[in-house]
């Protein structure tokens, strides 16, 4: 019930959308025309509004239709390997399929599992995959690669759904993914044919810097949030600099930070190479924002609630993190899943420290004497693909919320 | 009060330890330097490596950019290979590290590149203030001014009052604003962060010209929607030598890059190809001997295997071929050498005699 008292964006949104769903569905219950006259063409005003959005919509999508199917798209699928793993070694491949396999299984026992936004997320990568694996021009290998990863997927869920028992193997795997995927990237430290971070590029860049930075960001967040509220000055004082020092830079400093002073203070040779800079970079600086997150939702939690636990004899370490913390991590779930798409798109600034990510591959292709002028085609397929991915996590956070907050309705 | 005590014990605490922590990092600060600079530490470290790290372009046509399989490829990088195949006897024994302008400095300084290939104007700050010793000028660019062949400008003073589209954050700004008040014409600017979307609005009429290094404008015209219409004015706005950089210091390091590119500049001039210099080895002129190492010792001097110039040409070429195979007719920019013509076709490049 405290819940309901928060002020929270998500929860605004969500509201919003219940009061659209049941309009919607009055709707249906009524005939088609009837709906349309009362929705569409309801006085002249509004008449003559659909009449100009109609209009102006239909030429909008008109022009998007033409340009899509009359557009040669050869500088996207020429250099769909530089987009997707940048410099990444032909040869070497085989490892990243490996990590995608992986992952594809995980993605279906997790749905198989626990069912819920584990569908959305299978249905995504599953749909993506479908996609290059039919479009022509992509190669039998490719094709079969992506095959297997679907194939995966279906496993996956096959298994989930009949084997309860695998729920915490399934768990331990997740844990040991990024580990375990950055070895097979790298090599394992020498024991594969090592590749150097500076070969790495495209989405593959992307989604490790993302995916590492979000990874830390979030245990390093939650206890500066918890640190700005403790009762020790020393630990208080120093989170609350912590915070308001890196809110206080923007992030194309923080990484100029990284990327720049950081081998200046401790000379060349310091072993740490400009993508792990970045990461940490990115690391801290989204601590900072996801403490003030974390913050919002441990104020948000009633005093009743500490009392409470305090009558039933906690002590402080499980009070907060079996009673507050998953109620104010809850409450800020919206916040959170806000943050790390801000992450996931914010690493295209990279470029500008001489990364070639995503966004920043495009522009490098844009810049091929072979396609010159074409960056149009490009950027359009780096939006849309962003676009996927970051609704992807929007859509899951909605479910997460949902499904959590059952309890209180 | 016992709260605020606490906080300044506390801060009292902390300065002192990271006082210790700064001394213990001014230490170890020095050691690295000391074992960094100096004659000679540059190429021992590139042989102990047994590959040459440059810093390059990745987004420059025709000078630095990645092709669809992911190999660097352009004039600048092409100068790399050549570096590498004089230090190492192999152009392949290279990694090239991709370089925004604004790490491109710090990157030599904290010798993460041995060499900086990056379209990089020679000017005296950077030659003494940022650190830099260059090599000889590889690339004679200057900055230009397009304009449409219909709009009556033919000279700079006819810009008074027209918009003038440029990018952010270059050296062109400033240029064209020196040339300008020099000029005493009066004009506006619009600025672009990227140069496609500069040349869009160029394209859509919404500036009347825009000015970045005349190699660039004329690789535009791959992309103009009607290369004839458009026209680059005579006259350029500022000279922008573009040479290699290595960090200041290491004065050796610094002669083999100076002589790997005059040994191309030379063999050009003698025609030695790098289809023909097989030819070449049993030469009688003691110019071409010396310069292919048959005889004089020359690359020892530098600390380098004497046919260093051989293994240079033979596997990246000279000069003329690096410039015909990224910028020359057969490629969609087809840049005239102009400046960049050796000194007896009325251009600027010239070797210093290999004796």
């Amino acid at each position: 019930m405290y819940v309901n008292n928060i002020q929270q964006e998500g929860e605004f949104n969500s509201q919003l959308e219940v009061t659209a769903g049941t309009h919607l569905k009055r709707n249906n219950n009524s005939n088609l025309s009837e709906s349309l006259k009362k929705n569409l063409f309801d006085g002249w005003k509004n008449t003559l509004l659909t009449v100009l959005t109609g209009i102006f919509s239909l030429i909008v999508i008109y022009q998007v239709i033409t340009f899509v199917v009359t557009n040669n798209w050869d500088v996207i699928y020429d250099n769909l390997r530089l987009l997707m793993i940048g410099q990444y070694p032909i040869e070497e491949i085989w490892r990243l399929w490996i990590a995608l396999d992986l992952v594809s299984l995980l993605i279906g026992l997790t749905w198989g599992l626990w069912k819920g936004a584990g569908k959305a997320v299978a249905a995504t990568f599953g749909s993506v995959f479908f996609v290059f694996a039919v479009i022509p021009w992509t190669t039998l290998n490719t094709s079969l690669n992506l095959t297997a990863s679907i194939a995966l997927i279906a496993v996956g869920y096959f298994a989930g759904d009949r084997l309860d028992g695998l729920k915490i193997p399934t768990l331990i795997l997740w844990a040991l993914y990024i580990p375990l995927a950055l070895g097979l990237i790298t090599g394992f430290g020498g024991l594969l044919e090592p590749v150097l971070s500076r070969e790495w590029g495209g989405w593959l860049l992307t989604v490790i810097i993302a995916s590492i930075s979000i990874i830390g960001c979030f245990p390093l967040g939650v206890l500066l949030a918890l640190g700005r509220r403790s009762e020790l000055p020393v630990i208080r004082y120093f989170c609350i600099g912590y915070i308001e020092l890196v809110r206080g830079i923007p992030l194309i400093m923080v990484l100029f930070i990284g990327q720049l002073l950081i081998p200046l203070f401790l000379g060349g040779e310091t072993g740490i190479d400009n993508v792990s800079r970045a990461i940490i970079a990115y690391t801290f600086f989204a601590a900072a924002y996801l403490a003030e997150n974390v913050r919002g939702g441990l104020q948000s939690i009633p005093a009743g609630q500490y009392e409470a636990a305090q009558a039933l004899g906690l002590n402080k370490f499980k009070l907060t993190f079996f009673i507050i913390l998953p109620q104010a991590l809850k409450a800020v779930i919206p916040a959170l899943v806000g943050q790390f798409i801000t992450i996931l798109k914010d690493t295209s600034l990279v470029a500008i420290i001489g990364l070639a990510d995503f966004l920043g591959t495009a522009r490098r292709i844009s810049n091929n004497p072979e396609y010159l002028g074409r960056y149009m085609e490009l950027y359009i397929f780096v939006a849309a693909f962003y676009f996927i991915f970051c609704y992807l996590m929007a859509h899951v956070s909605r479910h997460l919320e949902r499904s959590l907050s059952k309890g209180n309705q | 009060m016992t709260k605020y005590a606490k906080f300044f014990l506390g801060a009292a605490v902390f300065l002192s330890l990271s006082a210790c922590a700064s001394a213990e990092t001014d230490g170890t600060g020095a050691g690295t330097d000391n074992t960094t600079s100096g004659s000679g530490a540059t190429l021992a470290a590139i042989i102990d490596r047994g590959e040459l790290n440059a810093g390059v372009n990745d987004s420059l046509p025709g000078f630095g950019y990645v092709d669809s399989d992911g190999n660097y490829v352009g004039f600048d990088i092409d100068l790399g290979h050549a570096v590498a195949a004089a230090t190492l006897g192999d152009s392949e024994a290279i990694s090239f590290r991709s370089l925004s302008a604004q790490e491109r400095f710090i990157a030599v300084q904290t010798g993460e590149v041995d060499v900086l290939l990056r379209n990089t104007t020679w000017t005296t700050s950077r030659d003494s203030d940022v650190g830099m010793d260059f090599g000889p000028v590889t690339f004679y660019d200057g900055q230009g001014m397009m304009v449409r062949t219909e709009s009556g400008i033919s000279t700079l003073a006819d810009l008074g009052g027209r918009t003038i589209g440029v990018e952010t954050g270059t050296t062109t700004e400033l240029n064209l604003a020196d040339q300008m008040d020099a000029l005493g014409i009066d004009y506006n600017t619009q600025t672009f962060d990227d140069r496609n979307a500069l040349i869009a609005a160029y394209e859509a009429g919404s500036v009347d010209a825009w000015t970045t290094d005349r190699s660039g404008l004329v690789s535009s015209f791959a992309v103009l929607a009607d290369p004839e219409e458009h026209m680059i004015l005579e006259e350029t706005l500022s000279k922008e030598p573009l040479a290699p950089a290595v960090l200041h210091g290491d004065n050796q390091w610094n002669d083999i890059v100076t002589w790997v590119v005059y040994a191309l500049i030379q063999a050009e001039e003698f025609g030695i190809t790098q289809d023909n210099i097989d030819d070449f080895m049993d030469s009688d002129d003691p110019d071409i001997q010396r310069l292919l190492g048959v005889e004089g010792g020359l690359g020892s001097m530098l600390g380098l295997e004497d046919d260093f110039a051989y293994q240079a040409i033979s596997q990246v070429g000279n000069y003329g071929e690096i410039y015909d195979r990224h910028l020359g007719p057969d490629t969609q920019f087809n840049l005239p050498r102009g400046m960049n013509a050796l000194y007896q076709n009325g251009g600027l490049h010239y070797s210093m005699p290999f004796r």
